[in-house]
């Protein structure tokens, strides 16, 4: 056990090394010089010079690379070009909003995904079920800023429900918190819920033609019990998995999410740091979802080691 | 099976039949195929014939004509001085640009990029993943920095790319193509290794056949079945990505009409013309449901147990 922690801890550091390689090689292999860009139009070819050198932007490119991971192994991700404080300091003002955005989204997801998905593979074929998977290629195809429109025009600007944009600071109150977030949950949710919901039916429709659960009904449990204990327990590996995944990938959806609803959060932050050419901010915020995506594959591994008690590692 | 959950094992899938007539007739005979493939070929058509179905040019600015609602007539004066009477059945934004052209013209862009993104990772997954899958010393390398490529929430990192080099439709494609790539490789690497140990490869091998030979002529056809159900996937996901670039404001320049860039302008204004982003939202979510639907009838005539998708914002 502890081997298998060990060894998969230090597997996930080649991972990250390349992550960390990538995302400097990418950013500074691209045409756009950041000196010009922070000097402004009416800068003298003297003053990006001076830029270039106190940015460090002069060395070559392996020097630059160097440092740049030295100071990240100590947790400093630089300053912004753009906002001129830094990164990391950017990064705890903006956490808040995203991670509330995530965890009110998974939650809302599992919360519904479940349930629909256990009731439609105990009535296979229904007519919940047959919904469940129309609804799922829907939730595929519909982008998040379709919906997020449809969302505001119908409950915020025709029923007057819920605030249009925003995000009020937990702070603030949980009252207009959780008003500001219900929206951009219920739109980032609907295609976690198609997935979610999908694995859901396909594992506990597989695990109830088990003879465990025939056993079970002929000693005459209830039904929600054989569902729940019986099936769903036993289903429950692949609907961690995804809910893990579904997790990582939550990030690139929260990038429009926030847009669309004008939440100052991590995506928020990318979309203007990338328009702004703030090279700094833009590594900042992909490694720590990358860093955070290596993460979430290592909690799924150990999930199951919880979950089924045949693997052992 | 279901596609999400076969996604998770996707290093054990299982080669498929090779495309032949027989599969020809089978999708024929499939709802989502004709549905999806119907639907899609219509808006091919529209986009393509868009000169003749009584547009007038996208582009053009016409103060006279600025937010109309559905419907309303007006006159259209070309910039030559000509003017005609025109019912904007689709509206117009507040230049007052036609939206039932722009949409119509619209649908060229995203077309485009879908196919020629769908058909670049394919390309260059099927070169790195036959090249990691049958050259042993390579599959380490290549497999770790797939790994790392992936660990990068793939919208942020073509955010990233398409920013940092100058937006035209080839940098859109490229930015979109790379994180696709990995997919691909993974995809391909797994097909590779299991039909490597197929009865015939290893026949063929036992007769001498060149290594080069062997790739293209026995491996690479028993890849094609889940990789044209690959390449529908990634093209839908393309085609999302894409309205995202527009509608974050890094995707293509603004005066180019794509259906991000339309619901980018109307967002502005979408309290009191909310036409402008649902029109073109209606039609980026239809042509990614047809993908999709096609995707879905391809995958269960060609292979019902290959199945993936790709992560959708």
């Amino acid at each position: 056990m502890f081997n298998f922690l060990a060894r998969r801890l230090l597997s996930t550091l080649p991972v990250l090394l390349i992550v960390s390689l990538l995302v400097f090689l990418m950013l500074r292999l691209t045409p756009g010089d950041p000196a010009a860009v922070l000097a402004g139009d009416a800068a003298s070819t003297e003053q990006i010079a001076l830029i270039r050198t106190s940015l460090g932007l002069d060395r070559s490119i392996p020097e630059q690379f160097f440092i740049w991971f030295g100071h990240l192994l100590t947790g400093d991700l630089g300053q912004s070009y753009y906002y001129k404080t830094e990164v990391t300091t950017l990064i705890g003002q903006r956490l808040e909003p995203t991670v509330s955005l995530a965890l009110v989204t998974i939650t809302l997801a599992v919360l519904i995904a479940v349930p629909l998905g256990v009731m439609a593979a105990w009535r296979f074929g229904g007519w919940l079920d047959k919904g469940l998977m129309a609804f799922s290629v829907l939730g595929f195809s519909v982008p998040v800023f379709v919906s997020a429109y449809l969302l505001i025009w119908l409950v915020s600007l025709k029923l007057g429900w819920l605030p249009v944009q925003g995000y009020k600071r937990l702070a603030d109150g949980f009252g207009p918190f959780i008003r500001h977030l219900i929206l951009p949950s219920i739109t980032l949710s609907v295609i976690y819920i198609a997935l979610i919901a999908r694995v859901t039916r396909a594992s506990v429709s597989e695990a109830l033609t088990e003879d465990y659960v025939r056993t079970a009904r002929a000693k005459g449990l209830p039904e929600w019990r054989v569902l729940v204990w019986h099936a769903l327990a036993n289903a429950a590996v692949p609907i961690v998995t995804v809910i893990g995944i579904g997790l990582a990938l939550l990030i690139g959806g929260v990038v429009v999410t926030e847009s669309v609803y004008a939440i100052p959060g991590l995506g928020r932050l990318t979309v203007d740091a990338v328009l702004a050419r703030d090279f700094p901010t833009i590594q900042g915020v992909i490694l720590l979802f990358s860093v955070f995506y290596v993460l979430i594959n290592l909690a799924i591994d150990l999930a199951y080691l919880a979950l089924d008690p045949r693997i052992r590692y | 099976m279901d596609p999400a959950l076969t996604e998770l094992d996707a290093e054990r899938a299982i080669p498929a039949p090779a495309v032949g007539p027989t599969a020809w007739r089978r999708l024929g005979k499939n709802w989502s195929v004709r549905i999806g493939g119907t639907v899609l070929a219509l808006l091919l058509l529209a986009s393509l014939a868009a000169p003749l179905l009584g547009t007038i040019d996208p582009s053009l600015i016409d103060p006279v004509n600025r937010d109309l609602l559905p419907g309303a007539t007006g006159e259209v004066m070309l910039l030559t001085g000509e003017t005609f009477p025109y019912k904007f059945w689709l509206g117009t934004d507040s230049y007052g640009r036609d939206i039932y052209s722009r949409v119509l013209y619209g649908g060229r862009v995203s077309l485009v990029v879908g196919v020629t993104v769908a058909l670049l990772s394919l390309f260059f997954g099927v070169l790195i993943g036959l090249a990691a899958g049958t050259i042993r010393w390579l599959d380490g390398v290549v497999m770790r920095v797939m790994d790392g490529l992936m660990a990068i929430p793939g919208i942020l990192l073509a955010i990233a790319l398409v920013a940092l080099w100058r937006a035209s439709i080839w940098t859109v494609i490229v930015a979109i193509t790379i994180p696709e790539i990995p997919r691909v490789v993974r995809l391909v690497r797994s097909l590779v290794l299991s039909i490597r140990e197929e009865p015939y490869v290893e026949a063929a091998r036992a007769l001498g056949t060149p290594t080069l030979a062997l790739m293209l002529r026995h491996i690479l056809p028993n890849t094609l079945a889940p990789l044209i159900v690959q390449g529908t996937y990634i093209c839908a996901s393309a085609i999302l990505v894409e309205a995202i670039l527009s509608f974050l404001g890094v995707g293509l320049p603004t005066d180019v009409p794509t259906w991000g860039n339309i619901m980018a302008e109307g967002r502005l204004q979408f309290q009191e013309f909310p036409h402008n982003v649902l029109f073109p939202g209606i039609f980026l979510a239809l042509t990614v449901l047809a993908v999709n639907m096609l995707g879905d009838g391809l995958r269960d005539t060609l292979d019902p147990r290959f199945a993936k998708r790709g992560d959708r914002p």
